[in-house]
């Protein structure tokens, strides 16, 4: 197998839904072929209407190793949900 | 005309049907994962296309023939002889390499393509169906087999030398879409099938624009010899050996299922 061609994120917006979910990844010489191939990987059951792709390079991570700085502080706010607001009727999708 | 149109159907059926076998054969061999998944999913297409065509084939075969044993899409895909193969000879020719693969891809979507559309306004409504849904995956297939010519014309040294050896050994091949055979002469009267002669514009048109854009020069004179005699049943010896692997389970255990 030739893996001189670029890694590629999958993501994948099925007919239930409005958000492209994280699928998966693939080689690809290009934009287009990487659609075409995230096509053919990964649509091949009727799992989506939309597909999105960006090269792996171009994402940027958290670092596990700081998580519990990043995440933890945030576990006795609760204050922050707004799970005691009234949502209006008008408002979708949330 | 019911033998015309039988012959007809059986045409569109054993082309789908070699040509899917044959890239079926890529199936655990392609250069990437991705594009081994992509050319077998295009011979699966192709495949289900040429099932259409057989159901349809063996209803008018026993509609005219209640004597004999019943005709199904599987005795006519899996019990039939070479010479009773009508596909087109750059169906059955070799694989060769991803370049000449692809490159006879291309031909053949295009031909599918510009044949299909007009398909659709078939007065035979079975064939209109079929082709409408086949339509929809060989956009496909055209649109995957013409960037392949243009990355590989386009591409390295190596890539533009091989797609040019294939485009020299494919070529001869292509004349014989353009002959119409007697049933599709018959076929053409009553507008049941496609005047194929009259789709070698469009054909030759899409074929030059996707030439240019892989640098490759469109300097295929007429003059060229074509090949040609699939369409009645004289075929390359490579038809010999892919009924072999393909019908031989058949043969060897007759009505066997798994």
């Amino acid at each position: 197998m030739n893996n001189d061609e670029p890694l590629w994120e999958v993501f994948i917006r099925s007919k239930q839904g409005l958000d492209h979910k994280h699928v998966g990844s693939l080689h690809a010489a290009d934009a287009q072929m990487a659609i075409e191939n995230a096509r053919d990987v990964y649509t091949r059951r009727m799992e989506g209407i939309s597909i999105w792709v960006v090269e792996s390079k171009s994402i940027h991570s958290s670092n596990p190793d700081e998580a519990a700085s990043m995440y933890d502080p945030a576990n006795d706010k609760i204050y922050r949900h707004p799970t005691f607001y009234d949502l209006p009727d008008e408002l979708k999708h949330m | 005309m019911s033998d015309h149109l039988i012959n007809c159907t059986l045409h569109l059926a054993d082309n789908s049907l070699i040509m899917g076998h044959r890239l079926s054969e890529w199936t655990g061999h392609g250069p990437m994962l991705e594009q081994d998944i992509a050319i077998s999913n295009i011979a699966l297409d192709l495949i289900g296309q040429s099932r259409n065509f057989y159901q349809y084939a063996a209803n008018l075969i026993n509609a005219g023939n209640e004597s004999k044993t019943e005709a199904t899409e599987d005795t006519l895909a899996y019990l039939r002889d070479a010479r009773e193969f009508k596909n087109l000879l750059i169906t059955e020719i070799p694989n060769g390499d991803w370049a000449k693969t692809v490159l006879k891809l291309f031909f053949f979507s295009n031909y599918q393509f510009y044949f299909y559309q007009k398909l659709i306004s078939s007065s035979d409504e079975q064939l209109a169906a079929i082709a409408e849904k086949s339509l929809k995956e060989v956009t496909y297939h055209l649109r995957w087999g013409s960037e392949w010519v243009i990355r590989l014309g386009d591409g390295t040294e190596e890539s533009n030398g091989r797609i040019k050896l294939a485009l020299e050994e494919i070529w001869p091949f292509t004349g014989e879409m353009f002959e119409p055979a007697e049933y599709e002469k018959a076929c053409k009267e009553n507008h049941v099938s496609v005047d194929v002669s009259e789709i070698k514009n469009d054909w030759q048109n899409k074929v030059r624009e996707v030439l240019e854009r892989a640098t490759l020069s469109y300097s295929q004179d007429e003059e060229v010899w074509m090949q040609s005699g699939g369409k009645n049943g004289i075929h390359t010896e490579q038809l010999g050996f892919i009924l072999a692997e393909m019908q031989f389970l058949q043969r060897a255990y007759p009505g066997c299922e798994w």
